[in-house]
């Protein structure tokens, strides 16, 4: 059995995108979580699937505040970035078995607040462990890598060996999203484009990453309701149907350096999968929404689309591609190098309102598929082909 | 960088699995040594039970030559971590040994523009409390 086509987002919800929240990630979930229900013309009532994020809450926790009463099935997925485009593919095969009727994914987190010590604002709650952190802990961390900046700028110094210099594709990914950002009103970045001038001469972080090269901070939360294609006929909204989709992992997932080939990511053998089950080519794709949480990882992941050979990034992206209006319109919404990082739950939730023809000034005209991708941890991969 | 957030210490290894434990006690002893599957011969790290490859589960310590070539780095200006706030910039290093493994670790005694892909490296060492010394790396010495 496939599952293309068999689940579709019926609702969606998102708290505002701010830095320093000042309240918990689990009580800003409940709220996007009550909004995608409310926006799928549901009560709690109806809601009997759960999808909480890894490490930051446990399924107990929000259906207890939630008050989910008869809740028959919960999944955890935890493949860091990559968990909120891979979790569509759990939530598809639990509502099409027939296992939950109306399950609700949910991601939230204060990544502003809570990631790093800053003067004056309280440290987040105590939160479990992630998969790989016996490894980083014992054999990364003694030598100063501690965050995805650092080790994926080894992945990222190595693909510049190989296939060349990224500056110029690193630059125009990062004016892109900006300029995309400035339609999106939830942008964190919003009036504050971004030139080129202010990209070459920004502060390096760790190379090759410039902080222009990286996401933003922020505290949000984002949720989606999914259910069966049956059931979305009759909701308020005109459904997204999850056509393709499929999780990827390098090997080994849990350490970087002793893999054969780094440049091996979980996308490489996502992609061509997720594309498989929507019957449909990189090309077919009216808007794509990449996990960008460095640039360097973003001409990987385009690379690993097959938009372009490998180091053939800086011709693709010329003349304004990436931007609403261009021939190849990439992160409509700023992404989580301009919009805000919710782990790329905001992705799913602006590829949502592209194809229900709800994104604004950023619309995409007649967007009928879109393309979504989940990066994480050490380079897990996941990709979402949506259409309408 | 403020001040008052540079009181963490540096984060140590500490090993709960007990390969790990083994790997850095010989560490403390001024020793390289990575697994190697007596199955069928193939070196390992990081340290695992069992050889994902033959999947014999039986292997024995050796020692490393120590020398190897620098695969992939990056050069952290920005730290995150307040402890290494004082060390800026400094190069974390993945190494590929002559034995065919790959590890982490940071560069000693090379300016950061000096850093290039299969430069011959060999490790030194340097302790860092009274449990733990930590293999570092530095340009072979002619
Ligand atoms: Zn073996």
């Amino acid at each position: 059995m496939s599952l293309k086509d068999k689940a579709a987002i019926v609702g969606i919800g998102e708290t505002d995108y701010v830095r320093g929240a000042g309240r918990t990630e689990v009580d800003q979930m409940v709220e996007a979580a009550r909004k995608a229900i409310a926006d799928a013309g549901l009560t709690r009532d109806d809601i009997d699937g759960l999808m909480p994020p890894p490490v930051l809450t446990y399924t107990e926790e929000l259906a207890a505040k939630l008050g989910i009463q008869e809740l028959k099935w919960a999944s955890v997925v935890a493949m860091g970035g990559a968990t909120s485009t891979a979790m569509l593919q759990n939530a598809a095969m639990a509502v099409a078995s027939g296992i939950a009727k109306n399950v609700v994914v949910v991601l939230g987190w204060n990544g502003y607040s809570a990631l790093r010590p800053k003067p004056g604002v309280p440290p987040g709650r105590i939160n479990g462990p992630f998969a790989f952190e016996n490894i980083l802990q014992d054999f990364y961390a003694p030598f100063g890598v501690t965050l995805p900046v650092q080790f994926y700028g080894w992945l990222a110094t190595r693909h510049e060996y190989v296939y060349g210099d990224q500056t110029e594709a690193k630059a125009a990914i990062a004016m892109a999203f900006r300029s995309n950002a400035q339609l999106n009103p939830k942008a964190i970045t919003r009036g504050r484009p971004l030139s080129l001038e202010e990209y070459m001469s920004s502060r390096v972080i760790s190379s090759p990453f410039r902080l222009y090269d990286c996401c933003v901070e922020t505290d949000g939360a984002c949720a989606l309701v999914i259910t069966s294609a049956e059931r979305a006929k009759d909701m308020p909204h005109r459904p997204v149907y999850i056509s393709g989709v499929a999780e990827g992992h390098p090997y080994p997932a849990d350490d970087i350096p002793s893999r054969e080939d780094m440049l091996k990511v979980g996308i490489h053998s996502a992609a061509p999968r997720a594309f498989e089950m929507a019957d449909i080519k990189v090309t077919d794709a009216d808007f794509i929404q990449i996990y960008d949480c460095f640039t360097n990882i973003v001409v990987m992941q385009m690379e690993a689309l097959g938009l372009c050979e490998p180091g053939g990034v800086a011709d693709f992206v010329k003349d304004g591609a990436l931007e609403v209006g261009g021939k190849c319109p990439i992160n409509t919404h700023g992404g989580l190098h301009s919009q805000a990082h919710v782990w790329g739950m905001n992705h799913l939730i602006e590829a949502t309102k592209q194809l229900r023809g709800d994104a604004g000034e950023a619309q995409v005209k007649n967007a009928e598929v879109g393309i979504i991708t989940g990066w994480g941890d050490l380079g897990d991969g996941s990709v979402a082909v949506l259409r309408r | 960088m403020s001040e008052e957030l540079a009181v963490e210490p540096k984060p140590l290894p500490k090993p709960g699995d007990p390969l790990h434990q083994q790997y850095w006690a010989f560490c403390n002893e001024e020793r390289l040594c990575f697994q190697k599957c007596t199955g069928c011969g193939l070196w390992r790290h990081v340290p695992r039970d069992m050889c994902a490859k033959c999947w014999s589960t039986d292997w024995e310590w050796v020692e490393s030559s120590g020398k190897g070539k620098l695969y992939t780095w990056t050069v952290v200006e920005r730290p995150m971590h307040p402890a290494f706030f004082p060390d800026v910039p400094y190069a974390s290093i993945i190494v590929e040994l002559e034995e065919g493994v790959r590890m982490v670790s940071m560069m000693r005694d090379l300016p950061m523009d000096e850093l290039k892909v299969d430069l011959p490296v060999e490790v030194l060492f340097e302790r860092a409390s009274d449990t733990v010394v930590l293999p570092y790396f530095r340009p072979v010495q002619k």
